[in-house]
């Protein structure tokens, strides 16, 4: 029985795009398409053998508006297929998708997720996100609010520079053995740190790329998922969570609700091999480690993390495919993978994978 | 088609969003156009500024507004060597958490601080009012150091005093894009430039769709050929329109029409003239009326409109399954 639910759900198909800095020369549907025909393709599944589809997307990147409904071209959803759609990560897609399975309304379902970032100014359309009265009327940026929770992680002693430095260095290194990924290699930490600083105290290196790109996964239950792939990626357990909208009541040194959700999905019950976290900035990482309790032993972000990729609303479940990959593959036994949603990691999902037959 | 053939184009989104505050919020804000700052107190003590209706921790209604100071101390703070749009301040200034004298939580805003070294974690600003305050968390300019030289500056007297509480503000947000087009729409594009339509087939079930956005829906795969189709067909279905719309020059009423081109397989929008408008007619057969030659641009506009021909009107059982 897993730790989370009571029907066995697996991870079995993961695909996704080449991550890049822009791609001018498709819209939506033409840069989804692809991933959603590897994904099926590798199973030797079509759109009618998956029982629930659901994505996860934002409109204000681009601009487009119900461009989720748009995407579906690129589904093959005639005759009308079981569908859904949230505004947010494809991770918290991936959950709805797993809570439908294991009502037993389905048994296979198809989760994708896309971001194309560069057609805005990605800066100013985050800060939409944020408390309409208090904060986007002054118009903070991302970047901002992610500089506040690392001035504070510095002066409380969580982290230092030089541990950001060295994230940054180890996760676009890590991502030279990820073909994916945007940002492949780094200088090292040393050589980063003479760099000006960005947005104090953030230097461009504990910064996240701007990236347009898509992911998908497919899920299935129990044999049907031993049908479909020698070794499915189990999920154990999954939970989400969120802390309060307004970062001024929040300690930003600390992660609770990333906490709660890995104590729900059962992180610490037993060792953990590999751990892929959504992290967009630097300082993050740090944090995510201390509440989810992870050790010096587990390879945190071998792809790279979202420091060498991130696509908004895919990079979480882009996490969630690279650490089913692993189990899958064999490489680990139990991996841990997060997404993050909102400022200063405001909204945690935590998904624990395991091998097994 | 390489990148530098796909077409795109300036995309500007505007927001005009006018908010109804409620009573926490608006006493807050009424608060800030009057000159002084509100928190709320919460049922073990704490007082929350800037306030909130329901205590984050425990869910608690919470009703008890009281007064803070406007000076306080700052948490955590970051630099914004380049201020954007929009933002409290055109010259570079910090950003900051401050926790205002007399609360337990902090206030998101700006420091005019000169530069990076004159800000530390720790150190107590003051709020600096706007000179004129209408009900909005801009009513602070932003923050600035205390300094034991010089006083605080009162808040100006209102231009238009007034007693009325703050229950709706505006909060417009524009956004500006490079929207582009994708391939397949780019090809269709560049065709009607030329006054040729140019649809595109799917490869598993045959269906020609036009405008092509580069898939077909039914079967998620992408279009696998280009079709050039006639500017003539039937209409399918329509509306007269009595409504002036706004930004819309056009004199009413007209007719909207959904127009399916002979060897498409769904209709193009668009309006029916040179007919009377009672005179139209499922199934009668149109054509295009293009704009002037030296008009011409890559744009769905090139189609002033779609005339009569005079041919037999089509019978219904030929298009009913495009209706």
């Amino acid at each position: 029985m897993p730790t989370s639910g009571s029907r066995e759900v697996a991870v079995v198909a993961f695909a996704q795009t080449q991550h890049v800095r822009r791609l001018d020369d498709s819209n939506e549907v033409e840069m989804v398409m692809p991933v959603l025909h590897e994904v099926k393709a590798s199973l030797g599944v079509e759109q009618r053998d998956i029982d629930f589809t659901c994505s996860g997307s934002t409109d204000y990147l681009a601009g487009a508006a119900f461009s989720f409904v748009q995407a579906l071209d690129a589904v093959g959803a005639w005759p009308p297929i079981a569908e859904s759609h949230v505004e947010a990560d494809g991770a918290w897609a991936l959950y709805e998708a797993w809570v439908k399975i294991q009502t037993g309304q389905a048994d296979t379902a198809l989760v994708y997720a896309y971001g194309k970032s560069s057609p805005g100014s990605l800066r100013d359309v985050l800060s939409r996100q944020l408390d309409p009265y208090h904060q986007a009327p002054l118009w903070p940026d991302s970047i901002a609010l992610a500089a506040l929770q690392a001035r504070a992680c510095l002066d409380a002693g969580v982290t230092t520079v030089d541990e950001m430095a060295g994230i940054a260095a180890r996760s676009r290194r890590a991502a030279a053995a990820n073909p994916f990924a945007l940002l492949r290699s780094s200088e090292e930490p040393d050589v980063l740190l003479k760099e000006p600083e960005l947005a104090s105290p953030l230097r461009k290196h504990d910064c996240p790329p701007i990236t347009d790109g898509a992911a998908a996964i497919v899920l299935a239950a129990g044999d049907r998922a031993r049908e479909l792939v020698e070794r499915p990626a189990w999920i154990d357990g999954i939970d989400h969570r969120t802390d309060a909208h307004s970062i001024g009541v929040r300690d930003l040194t600390v992660s609770d609700s990333t906490r709660i959700a890995g104590e729900k999905a059962g992180v610490g019950s037993r060792p953990v091999d590999v751990a892929e976290l959504h992290a967009p900035f630097t300082h993050q990482e740090v944090v995510l480690r201390r509440a989810l309790g992870l050790g010096d032993g587990v390879d945190v972000n071998p792809s790279g993390g979202a420091l060498a990729a991130n696509p908004m609303m895919a990079a979480g479940l882009v996490r969630i495919g690279e650490a089913a990959q692993r189990v899958m593959r064999g490489e680990a036994q139990r991996a841990v993978a997060h997404a993050t949603s909102g400022p200063c990691l405001q909204q945690n999902l935590v998904c624990v994978l395991e091998g097994g037959t | 088609m390489s990148t530098s053939e796909v077409l795109s184009a300036p995309l500007v989104l505007e927001y005009p969003f006018r908010r109804t505050v409620g009573v926490v919020q608006g006493a807050f804000l009424t608060g800030l156009r009057d000159g002084k700052v509100l928190g709320i107190r919460t049922t073990d003590g704490r007082v929350l500024c800037p306030p909130v209706e329901y205590d984050p921790a425990t869910g608690d209604e919470l009703t008890e507004l009281v007064e803070v100071g406007t000076g306080g101390v700052v948490t955590t703070w970051s630099w914004e060597p380049e201020p954007r749009a929009h933002q409290p301040l055109d010259r570079p200034f910090a950003w900051a958490l401050i926790r205002l004298d007399g609360a337990d939580t902090t206030m998101l805003h700006a420091v005019d601080a000169g530069s990076p070294e004159a800000m530390a974690t720790g150190m107590r600003v003051r709020v600096r009012w706007a000179d004129e305050r209408s009900g909005s968390i801009t009513d602070i300019a932003c923050f600035e150091p205390e300094s034991a030289d010089t006083d605080p500056t009162p808040p100006a007297p209102l231009e238009h005093p007034t007693d009325e509480p703050v229950k709706l503000i505006e909060t417009p947000a524009r956004l500006e894009y490079r929207f582009t087009a994708g391939q397949a729409t780019t090809r269709f594009l560049h065709g009607i430039t030329e006054k040729r339509i140019l649809g595109e087939r799917c490869g598993v079930c045959g269906k020609v769709y036009v405008p092509p956005r580069g898939s077909c829906p039914t079967d998620g795969v992408a279009t696998s050929e280009q079709v050039e189709l006639p500017a003539r067909g039937i209409v399918t279905t329509f509306c007269v329109v009595n409504l002036q719309f706004y930004g819309q020059a056009m004199e009413v009423p007209y007719v909207c029409a959904t127009v399916l081109l002979d060897g498409a397989d769904i209709g193009l929008f668009g309006l029916v003239q040179e007919i009377p408008f009672d005179q139209v007619r499922m199934g009668m057969r149109v054509e295009a009326v293009w704009v002037d030659d030296e008009e011409l641009g890559p744009t769905m506009t090139n189609i002033k409109w779609w005339k009569p021909t005079g041919e037999p009107d089509a019978p219904y059982e030929s298009f009913r399954e495009h209706v």
